[in-house]
């Protein structure tokens, strides 16, 4: 058999192995129960992992916008669901709001009510998508000629200044303010998300081994030989920003599912940051690693470690240490440990049916050398 | 209507503290040309350091407890976090500087027990209450630009006619040329750090004691506005960030008097992405070209 | 690389093993516990962090101190000791889901909480899914019980809070402007703003609302746009941290009229800034301290005979009103368990709208949406030369 046919068996076989996974859990386990919980969360943060990766780690544009684009797609999710007879309950200040209708609603209407939900939300999260990257075409056009930190602190900026405006009160009719949303349809299993979450990262695989994806990590190589080769530098910066915030919007529309209620206070510049850490723990360049090291913060942050802020961990009881907060002190420091010792992340910038490879003896003694 | 005149005064006192914590960002910028995200933190963890002592000691011991307590943090955050990746893409040292932001930002979480920490025994004298102009306000808003500008004098002079001041511009002008000329590098690093923290104490001092409580997230929004600052004046030059901090604190001032209240921090950014667009150097900075 | 990935595999899995191994044994409605008495598990969903941190420590302590007093109760003929199980959901509306998770995760029959409204919501989606009552302490927004099955509360809203505060505004203080200041994204905040502004407008008053952004420590400006408004009240539902911040401003700033503040304002911290400074305060709460002498003293020598209690109570032994509030909700859900004979949630959900209990905040029972039955507020005034809370009047709106 051949390496080729050998890795996508391999690939194949893990991918399904693990979705199988995740439907033994969803029938397993009620959908409140704590596995359930972090395996979606973990999904929707793998999605914006890799569609920051996409520009951090393969582009080589450093964008800080992410929170913001989030947040984009989960107002848009949020206000196109909500169903109608809500409405006045959610935009209670607001005279149930401006807009009076809802997608999953219409399509119910001649999809039947479950295909027809399904479909309105998928829309809904498709129309978050399309903002984002419509705003980021917009911030494209002026940050995009700044250099590396410039461009980063100038998308951070932006992400705060639409934080901002979607808490504006004179925009109530429409994001509700101050004011949570909330009561929209969300999936309540696990594998929902991470069908979605697949197929998303499976286009961005696609796009990555594309043309498109070699002139991009040309770019992140060498911005004035990719340019000598002919790349349209302008271009395909834009092309990769707007790719990104496209599925950081969608990403974001799924965590509004996720958390069952929206305000712009969760979309800081601190879930940025979070999810940059993710992308070098799992290895800046590596879509597999940005999977793996999601759910390895997740699970860890969100369950595994609990006990570190509970006083009782591995068995050992210490409240005096293990106290509330311990736990993130942790997470940092090996955070601070994989940035300064382990550059690479968990995988370097390999991926899945790498794994297969044998290690050369030669590169081996070379990183002995080292 | 009471005029503009109280907003002009705690304009200038924002923009006084905005600056001390600019001149931080500004200096390890122009060396390293990095943003010391953790800059920000490092204020914040003076203010606790503040407010833990000022409980426990007496002031002449807690006062300088603070200054020396925050140099010795930035000295250490550079060695550790900085300085082994100094061969390193500027990405991976900016990805460090945000992990060091976040590493303190939950240990001070740990430590603080994520509660907002109040200032419980403020420094006395400045903390107290005064009228100008008919304008009633705290004694140490009158003091923090006087204050700033007094301690910028101090470090310009430091920077133009001392030996280590020579070799910071040397090494703000060319890093290998410098290091190739026999400058200790890694000596003018520490020292920029040193000084950087050293002004973001004096500046928690100040802005504690006008506004006094600590929480975790203190650090974060002026630490931002203040890097604007240093942008807006010109990254790398000392007077642009002043200015560009007074500039700033006066218009925030401004914008909360007119009623804009929803918008006083986004106006900030929007500034810096105009500036960033229309200017890059900002106001005093040099051009820089890029060598390929 | 390949082996430090396999390292941390391993670590990961041998971590969910023992994860699994903890919660395995959790799972169960009701084990035995020390004394050989079987089990119940009420769950505490409060903010022990975050800007709510220390309002929910104190809400807790009402709740420990509950359980230090009454620690067993009788559920169908037989003695169950009371665990409590207490989860950080860390103030914020996103940590909701995944803290409510954790405590549908550790078997609890019925959950106490939270502070806070918005992360109330949050959590009773997962609640309402999980079949489990939620008794709601201090969360005041009324979309926390309209939209939600399982969520009661024992206190009072928003609406009435609101117009409490606007009737003894202009009537009271007779005050015609008034400034009104909450936090953006704040749905605690805009929420009273909103109730506040409609009533005062409504008794003929004119109000100026402004919002500031989260994490602001510098007030000064919006103390002096209140001045400029020529506004004899400033009403400020704010959390705790911000409410020092406020009273520090408005004192150094010389705002000669009155300090409204909801019921987060009454809090030791509040009063603690206030010592001293030049301003009057009032503020509308659930309990007075000396409402009932027997609880009173009971918890102060509770809290002082604790260290970590204290030091959770803000470092000294005034009573909150959250802290009363909690022990109240603490014994409504014991009530409730023993009407319910069972301590099956869906027992428990059955019973608690017949629920009556007569607390030390007053009598509590339920109304058809699950709100507290509540006609009538504290309102106390800051004394800042004791640096304590004194009690004003009892305000009721018919």
């Amino acid at each position: 058999m051949s390496m080729t046919k050998k890795k996508t068996i391999f690939t194949a076989a893990v991918l399904l192995v693990l979705l199988a996974a995740c439907v033994v859990v969803d029938l397993t386990l009620p959908s409140y129960h704590i596995v359930v919980t972090v395996i979606k969360k973990a999904t929707v943060y793998s999605l914006v992992a890799v569609s920051m990766n996409l520009l951090n780690g393969f582009t080589g544009l450093f964008s800080l916008g992410q929170a913001g684009f989030m947040l984009l797609g989960a107002y848009a999710y949020g206000v196109l669901t909500i169903p109608v007879d809500k409405r006045p309950g959610v935009y209670q200040y607001f005279d149930g709001g401006a807009i009076k209708f809802s997608l999953p609603e219409i399509f119910a209407g001649f999809l039947g009510d479950n295909v027809g939900t399904v479909v309105g939300m998928l829309l809904a999260l498709l129309v978050g998508g399309i903002l984002a990257a419509l705003m980021a075409y917009l911030i494209g056009l002026p940050v995009l000629r700044l250099k590396s930190d410039y461009l980063a602190i100038a998308t951070l900026g932006f992400a705060e200044i639409l934080r901002a405006f979607f808490q504006w009160n004179a925009l109530g009719p429409i994001t509700n303010g101050s004011n949570l949303l909330k009561s929209y349809p969300a999936f309540s299993h696990a594998t929902p998300y991470v069908v979605l979450a697949g197929l998303m990262i499976a286009i961005i695989l696609l796009l990555i081994t594309s043309t498109y994806g070699r002139a991009f990590r040309a770019i992140r190589d060498d911005e004035v030989a990719a340019e000598a080769m002919g790349i349209n530098l302008a271009k395909h910066k834009r092309m990769a920003f707007i790719i990104s915030s496209f599925f950081a919007g969608i990403g974001g529309g799924m965590m509004a599912m996720y958390m069952g209620t929206i305000a712009a206070a969760p979309f800081k510049s601190t879930l940025t940051y979070e999810i940059l850490l993710i992308v070098v723990i799992g290895g800046i360049g590596s879509i597999t690693g940005s999977i793996l090291a999601s759910f390895l913060y997740i699970f860890s942050s969100e369950w595994l470690l609990r006990g570190l802020d509970a006083g009782k961990f591995l068995g050992i009881n210490a409240p005096g240490i293990f106290k509330n907060g311990f736990r993130m002190v942790v997470l940092s420091v090996i955070i601070m440990v994989i940035v300064l010792f382990f550059r690479k992340g968990i995988m370097g910038d390999k991926e899945l049916p790498d794994l297969l490879d044998r290690r050369p003896k030669k590169r081996k003694k070379e990183a002995a050398g080292k | 209507m009471q005029g503009l005149f109280p907003y002009l005064l705690n304009g200038i006192s924002v923009g006084g503290q905005y600056a001390l914590i600019a001149i931080g960002y500004t200096l390890v910028y122009g060396i390293l040309r990095l943003i010391n995200f953790a800059h920000g933190d490092v204020f914040m963890v003076a203010g606790l350091v503040m407010v833990y002592s000022t409980t426990a000691l007496p002031f002449y011991i807690a006062l300088p407890l603070v200054l020396i307590a925050t140099v010795i943090l930035g000295f250490t955050i550079e060695r550790v976090a900085y300085k082994p990746l100094r061969s390193a893409p500027r990405m991976s040292v900016m990805i460090s500087a945000i992990g060091v932001s976040y590493l303190i930002q939950n240990l001070a979480f740990y430590i603080t027990g994520g509660v907002p920490q109040p200032v419980t025994n403020p420094i006395p004298w400045i903390s107290e209450n005064i009228t100008i102009l008919g304008a009633s306000t705290k004694r140490v808003t009158l003091i923090t630009p006087i204050l700033t500008i007094a301690l910028v004098f101090v470090l310009v002079y430091l920077i133009n006619h001392t030996k280590i001041g020579m070799a910071m511009r040397a090494a703000a002008k060319d890093f290998e040329t410098a290091q190739l000329m026999g400058i200790k590098i890694n000596a003018v690093i520490s020292m920029t750090f040193v000084i950087g923290s050293f002004l973001a104490a004096v500046g928690a001092m100040l802005y504690f004691t006008n506004y006094p409580s600590v929480a975790i997230t203190s650090g974060g929004m002026p630490g931002l506005k203040a890097f604007v600052a240093a942008v807006f004046g010109g990254i790398g030059s000392i007077p642009g960030a002043v200015v560009g901090a007074f500039i700033i604190g006066l218009c925030e001032e401004i914008i909360k008097g007119l009623g804009y209240t929803t918008f006083s921090d986004a106006f900030t950014f929007a500034l810096l992405i105009v500036v960033l667009c229309v200017k890059p150097t900002g106001l005093f900075g040099e051009k820089v070209t890029d060598k390929v | 690389m390949k082996k430090l990935f396999a390292l941390v595999l391993a670590l990961v899995m041998a971590l969910s093993l023992v994860a699994c191994g903890g919660s395995s044994s959790g799972s169960g409605q009701a084990s035995s516990g020390d004394s050989g008495n079987k089990v119940v598990k009420i769950g505490v969903f409060e903010p022990q962090t975050g800007d709510n941190g220390a309002g929910g420590k104190q809400e807790i302590l009402g709740m420990q101190y509950a359980n230090y007093v009454q620690p067993t109760v009788e559920i169908g003929g037989e003695t169950y000791d009371v665990q409590l199980e207490i989860v950080d959901n860390r103030t914020t509306a996103e940590n909701g889901p995944s803290a409510a998770s954790e405590l549908v995760n550790r078997g609890v029959s019925v959950v106490l909480g939270s502070y806070g409204s918005g992360v109330s919501m949050a959590g009773g989606a997962i609640f309402e899914e999980a079949g489990i009552p939620a008794i709601g302490v201090t969360c005041t927004n009324p979309q926390v019980t309209s939209d939600c099955s399982v969520y009661f509360r024992i206190c009072f809203l928003d609406p009435f809070q609101g117009t409490v505060l606007a009737n003894y505004a202009y009537n009271e203080l007779g005050v015609s402007t008034a400034y009104v200041l909450g936090m953006l994204g704040s749905d605690y905040d805009q929420g009273l703003v909103y109730y506040f502004t409609e009533a005062f407008e409504d008794l003929g008053g004119t109000v100026v609302a402004e919002s500031f952004p989260e994490g602001t420590a510098n007030f000064v400006s919006y103390i002096n746009n209140a001045k400029s408004a020529g506004a004899g009240v400033i009403f400020a539902p704010v959390s705790i941290n911000y409410a020092q911040l406020i009273v520090e401003a408005a004192d150094a700033q010389g705002f000669d009229g009155a300090l409204l503040g909801s019921d987060t304002w009454d809090s030791n911290k509040v009063i603690e800034s206030a010592k001293g400074k030049n301003i009057s305060a009032f503020v509308t709460t659930f309990y007075q301290e000396g409402g009932n002498e027997a609880f009173d003293s009971g918890i102060k020598e509770w809290i002082n005979a604790n260290a970590d209690a204290k030091t959770n109570n803000g470092g000294n032994d005034m009573i909150a009103a959250v802290t009363a509030m909690g022990y109240d909700a603490y014994f409504t859900a014991l009530e409730a368990l023993k009407a319910a004979g069972s301590t099956e949630p869906k027992a428990v959900l059955e019973a608690l709208p017949n629920v009556s209990y007569e607390g030390v905040s007053g009598l509590i029972k339920f109304d058809d949406i699950g709100d507290a039955v509540r006609d009538s507020a504290f309102i106390k005034t800051a004394n800042t030369e004791t640096g304590a809370w004194d009690f004003v009047k009892v305000q009721t709106v018919g």
